[in-house]
């Protein structure tokens, strides 16, 4: 691995019987990424399960409780590096708190691999984690239609599967899916080729993981920049340094550059970016800066600096999709908190609309939203918040609601 | 710099400061374990990165078990003279006069009492939020914790009840006597670790480098001799060129053979290494197969 490598995140979604452990095992341990004392220790783990392999989904299984009951609780992150790219894996289990997992991982990522078993084709959790897949917006889709060795290798039985998929994807606005066959056991088309696929020309699972083109993930064009801390150093040397230290969220901004300061609408020019190796000249996303302005406005934080060219939404009200993600159901006459970007407000729902059964997509005008619920809501906000629709801008078209009584964060929100 | 030129060292660190700013936003009274071994000599300069040309808005907090090696120490204390920032160290003596800990064997390891004096220091200064280095590739049980770890009052941290954690907005609220863990570098690997070091060129501890050392071996694991360890009847005291992965309590950290001299000798050995960094060098961790898991339920960092 060199230091011009990029970073992907990614999940894989499917059922423990897809082969989601052993094609993560599989990865792994074809890219060299498992080591000996780890193998060892899921050696004797296997055996004592008395399994006559070594059982390569031992190696996501983090806690006491887990490697006990067999399950998996939580999100568990897992890293592996190629020379091209350094990869960040999202494990999620696949059982009931199965949507609260898949959004919580999803929301990072770059791309997720969608798990399909060749024998039984497109199922109803296959479109439940597409749907979910497309409501995140991911980036990028990769359906791997694995077991490929139980149907022969097969390549009618692949077309048919990618026909029904691709035309129900399209149903959801998707286009950048990519079809794969597989088999994670025996390790075709994973890291290695293998003979049993010949007839398949695309690229294996693991080139399309280091060639996948990512630079356009974040909206490289409308500039958002919400101010996290404010920089006032009250040295000698830096006696008048005001700087605006944040993350550049999308777009890039230069030296002298109008920007113009949301909510307030107030506009300056961008004097110097900061770093600490040294002043730039452009910066882009998602780099960490520090911006000075020409002129001593009144700015903190919550604060987001735009360009003029395009501008964001800025409003006390906005419609959202919601997802619960709290055991106690939403309470509509209680007031939460709205935290968006480095914003935090006071919120209620002045209504919710309907919820999205996530198996059938079917829209219910259901009241009662609880924990694993979609749902389309209608909210208010108490300060105004500068946002962007989701889908143009994931940054800030996202927040989290937390509850004040109990602090826990209760829902996930994406701004329609 | 461009987007195409955006290196997965250049996303990680990025990462990195938009937390600890948000960490220094959102907490009343936040700090910044650091012990002087090269994942918290990571944090400094992020640290740097993140809040110059202005000082730390968080003091310095090391939890020292004076199990410690004598190199790392004196890199923390010239490290935080040299930037200028404020260190506050507590000692597990500290807490072994008050009683609070009462140590069976002296020449056990001391890092299950640290959690002790951890906490004493946390309702000290009242502190609510405190950022420490530790890696998600580290050890399983990390592999699941959120890049903020809420703590109940007794410290403790409860993997099943885990708030759970979308984009990179952290909600960072606590009541009173509660705080949080908060871990910046969650997503850099030992790997990354070092490809930083290199470019950066941070100054860390001497003995992270190959040199030569008096060790004794145990088990499977290589023993530096130090006033602590000491060979039993019967043990032989060799000299191996070693260098250590980890820097912990003296009494189980164990070196492993080596002959890289610099961070990119030691980059290129990681890239071939097929054990992984506790695994070869944290005889506390091999207790059992959930020694960290449950170490961190009692408070451990």
């Amino acid at each position: 691995m060199s230091n011009t490598t990029q970073l992907l995140r990614f999940i894989t979604a499917g059922s423990v019987d897809d082969g989601k452990s052993t094609l993560i095992g599989r990865l792994l341990h074809d890219s060299k990424s498992i080591f000996e004392d780890q193998l060892s220790a899921i050696s004797r783990t296997s055996e004592k399960r008395g399994m006559a392999a070594v059982d390569l989904s031992l190696l996501t299984d983090g806690l006491q409780a887990e490697r006990e009951q067999g399950i998996t609780i939580d999100v568990a992150y897992r890293y592996f590096a190629t020379p091209k790219r350094k990869f960040i894996i999202g494990d999620t289990p696949g059982h009931e708190q199965y949507t609260r997992n898949m959004v919580t991982a999803a929301s990072t990522a770059n791309l997720v691999v969608i798990l399909i078993d060749a024998r039984k084709g497109v199922l109803v959790q296959t479109r439940r984690h597409t749907y979910l897949a497309s409501l995140v917006g991911i980036p990028h889709i990769v359906l791997a239609v694995n077991k490929m060795d139980m149907v022969d290798y097969s390549e009618a039985r692949f077309n048919e599967i990618c026909t029904e998929y691709l035309a129900f994807a399209a149903q959801l606005g998707l286009h950048n899916v990519t079809c794969l066959p597989l088999s994670a056991l025996v390790g075709d088309m994973l890291v290695d080729r293998g003979d049993n696929l010949n007839w398949y020309q695309g690229a294996t699972l693991m080139e399309l993981l280091e060639n996948v083109e990512i630079d356009h993930d974040v909206n490289t064009t409308d500039f958002r920049y919400p101010v996290q801390w404010v920089c006032r150093p009250q040295t000698e040397e830096y006696h008048d340094f005001r700087g605006f230290m944040g993350r550049i969220e999308a777009g890039e901004v230069s030296v002298g550059d109008e920007i113009t300061v949301l909510p307030s609408g107030r506009t300056s020019k961008v004097k110097e970016i900061v770093t600490y190796d040294g002043n730039l000249q452009t910066a882009y996303a998602p780099q960490s800066i520090a911006i000075t302005l020409t002129d001593e406005i009144d700015i903190s934080r919550g604060d987001m600096f735009v360009k003029a060219d395009y501008l964001p939404t800025v409003a006390k009200e906005f419609e959202a999709m919601l997802c619960w993600l709290s055991e106690t159901p939403l309470d509509k006459n209680r007031k939460y908190l709205v935290k968006h970007t480095t914003r935090t407000a006071k919120c209620l729902f002045s209504s919710i609309d309907y919820r999205v059964d996530v198996n059938t997509l079917e829209q219910h005008a259901n009241p009662t939203v609880n924990m694993n619920d979609i749902a389309h809501v209608v909210m208010k906000v108490q300060q105004p918040l500068a946002f962007d629709h989701y889908k143009r801008n994931r940054a800030t078209g996202s927040f989290i609601v937390i509850d004040e009584a109990t602090n826990n964060t209760v829902a996930a929100g994406m701004i329609v | 710099m461009t987007a195409h030129t955006f290196t997965h060292l250049d996303a990680l660190e990025s990462e990195s400061i938009h937390i600890m700013r948000e960490v220094a936003a959102e907490c009343k009274n936040p700090a910044l374990l650091f012990s002087g071994g090269k994942d918290s000599i990571v944090m400094l300069r992020l640290a740097e990165k993140a809040f110059r040309p202005a000082k730390f808005p968080f003091p310095l907090v090391h939890i020292d078990t004076e199990h410690n090696f004598p190199e790392v120490i004196a890199t923390r204390d010239k490290l935080a003279a040299d930037l200028g920032e404020r260190l506050i160290v507590r000692s597990l003596e500290d807490s072994i006069k008050r009683g609070t800990i009462i140590i069976k064997d002296p020449d056990k390891p001391r890092n299950p009492y640290q959690s002790v004096t951890l906490l004493e220091t946390i309702a000290e200064f009242g502190f609510d939020a405190c950022m420490g280095g530790a890696r998600r590739d580290e050890e399983k049980a990390r592999a699941k914790e959120r890049i903020f770890s809420f703590r109940d009052e007794f410290g403790q941290w409860d993997p099943k009840n885990q708030r759970p954690e979308l984009w990179d907005i952290y909600n960072t609220r606590v009541h009173a006597g509660e705080n949080i863990r908060v871990f910046p570098i969650s997503n850099w690997t030992e790997m990354d670790i070092w490809q930083y070091i290199s470019r950066e060129k941070l100054y860390i501890p001497e003995i992270y480098y190959a040199h030569e050392r008096e060790v004794i071996r145990r088990g499977n694991s290589v023993i530096p001799v130090s006033h602590l360890v000491q060979p039993k009847p019967g043990e032989k005291v060799e000299v191996l060129s070693v260098r250590f992965r980890t820097v912990g309590d003296m009494t189980c950290t164990a070196p492993v053979e080596s002959t890289a001299h610099n961070a990119q000798e030691i980059i290129d050995e990681t890239s071939t290494t097929r054990i992984t960094e506790r695994g070869a060098t944290r005889m506390d961790d091999q207790t059992s197969d959930a020694s960290m898991e449950l170490r961190k339920k009692e408070g451990y960092f």
